[in-house]
């Protein structure tokens, strides 16, 4: 049995015919072919495929794409809208050597845009507690949480 | 590490959900949060012909005050929501300070207080809770309600007094007596990660200082929520000083039967147990006390 859906993935609406079992994470990747959304583990623990639904960030491999039908989408892609400048977030970890394989970086930058925004001025303790449910295997996580104390200070304007 | 193929139901009411529970009997699952139902499903351990997805049921989500003190709380209000909300805070304290310890944001964003009650993983935090507060499970069927006592709806392992054609709909919180402390406490390697072992502790205060009630509920330690009934009691009638306290706390660490896994050996769980213990006991005296 197959369900018509019509997902706003990054403002853009997108209807397609899914299967039931068809995960949130491989419809934003096989079906919009938006593959910056990365799977790691499928069951819940590592982040990478976090997304935001209807503005909160959400584990997407723990979701069927039929219950998204209606919400709202935000990946990766959608952080910037000029393919020349990145997300004041992205310029952060990319200054701040915050990734070097990448996978785990769409996870954590979706988990932290809407972390800095409820909460500008974190201290590096509550940085640590937001990545808690990301998982990197590269960078020891430090320079991911430099990455983000910077952004801060740049997305307060000093 | 995909689901193999279901039916899926969104229903809009509450009957309507039902309904399908009554036609699928075992066949069906609720969907809730999902946090713990997709994961079983993505690794086949879970494979149910047919979902009924909740989500959509905005009449069982919501926090509201029930009459002096009390607190209801629809089954697919967010764990998130728990978390923010000022009313949890004022009147079900224990709840409050419970719920940053759920796993990760992400999670609680989608995990749900029902969904986590009627999946009893032995190593969650709200079934404890929900004993330690005595919290009444409002349970409906096609062709009927009842209200289940936390003392009679966690069974067992992943186990609970639900039946296949049953959907918890509410939890209520009764108001705690007066002059009565609550605390919660939980050891786990990572911030977010199931506990190695928690404990939610309750006392409260005679008029004279004197304990006159006491409660210890441990999770991770067993079967689900697990409470050291006979420890407990050992400081009632007694003033809570250290010394109770400690007896109270190295009493419950014997008498719970902790497992031993991957991640402990059942001797360092009683070591944890008696610790996390005391410090949960001492705390929740010191709220009491404040209260006096
Ligand atoms: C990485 C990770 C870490 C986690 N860490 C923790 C942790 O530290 N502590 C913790 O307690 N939990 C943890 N969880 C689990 C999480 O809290 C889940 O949200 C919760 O256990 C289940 O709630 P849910 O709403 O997601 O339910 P679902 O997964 O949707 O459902 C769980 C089960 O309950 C049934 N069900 C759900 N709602 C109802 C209802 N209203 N009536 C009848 N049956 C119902 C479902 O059919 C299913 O069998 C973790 C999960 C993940 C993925
Ligand atoms: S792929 Fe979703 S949390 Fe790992
Ligand atoms: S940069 Fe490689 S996993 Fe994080």
């Amino acid at each position: 049995m197959t369900h018509s859906i019509t997902i706003t993935v990054n403002g853009q609406a997108y209807t397609r015919q899914v299967d039931a079992r068809l995960l949130l994470s491989d419809f934003i990747r096989h079906e919009l072919l938006l593959t910056g959304t990365h799977v790691g583990c499928e069951h819940g623990v590592c982040g990478a495929c976090t997304v935001l639904f209807d503005g909160e960030p959400v584990r997407s491999c723990l979701m069927f794409a039929v219950q998204a039908d209606g919400h709202a989408i935000t990946t990766v892609e959608g952080l910037s809208s000029d393919p020349e400048r990145l997300h004041p977030l992205q310029q952060a970890f990319w200054e701040a050597h915050g990734l070097q394989c990448g996978f785990c970086t769409p996870g954590f930058l979706m988990t932290l845009v809407p972390f800095l925004e409820a909460n500008p001025t974190p201290s590096e303790a509550e940085v640590r507690e937001a990545i808690s449910g990301n998982l990197c295997r590269c960078t020891g996580y430090q320079h991911i949480v430099d990455a983000v104390l910077l952004a801060a200070t740049r997305l307060n304007g000093d | 590490m995909k689901p193999a193929p279901f039916e899926y139901y969104v229903p809009r009411s509450l009957d309507e959900a039902l309904a399908l529970l009554a036609e699928h009997g075992y066949d069906a699952k609720p969907l809730a949060g999902g946090q713990s139902l997709v994961p079983a499903m993505n690794f086949r351990l879970a494979q149910p012909a047919v979902l009924v997805d909740l989500n959509n049921l905005a009449d069982l989500a919501g926090i509201m005050a029930d009459g002096e003190g009390g607190l209801r709380i629809g089954a697919m209000t967010r764990q998130r929501a728990v978390e923010r909300s000022p009313l949890v805070a004022q009147r079900a304290p224990l709840l409050a300070e419970t719920l940053p310890y759920i796993a990760h944001p992400q999670i609680r964003n989608r995990g749900t207080v029902g969904g986590s009650l009627a999946h009893n993983d032995p190593a969650a935090e709200l079934p404890a809770v929900a004993l330690a507060l005595d919290a009444r499970m409002r349970v409906r069927k096609q062709d009927g309600e009842r209200v289940v006592a936390a003392s009679d709806f966690f069974l067992g392992i992943f186990t609970t007094a639900l039946e296949p054609d049953e959907l918890l709909t509410e939890i209520v919180f009764p108001p705690l007596p007066p002059r009565s402390g609550v605390a919660f406490e939980e050891m786990a390697r990572r911030h977010g990660d199931y506990a190695l072992v928690g404990c939610a502790a309750r006392v409260t205060l005679a008029e004279n200082g004197k304990v006159s009630d006491s409660r210890l509920v441990f999770f991770s330690v067993g079967d689900g929520p697990v409470q050291a009934v006979a420890a407990a009691k050992t400081l009632r009638g007694q003033r809570p000083g250290p010394a109770a306290m400690r007896a109270s706390a190295e009493a419950a660490s014997q008498e719970i039967d902790p497992p031993s896994d991957i991640h402990a050996s059942a001797d360092f769980r009683r070591h944890l147990a008696q610790v996390l213990a005391r410090r949960a006991l001492t705390r929740a005296v010191d709220r009491a006390s404040a209260l006096r």
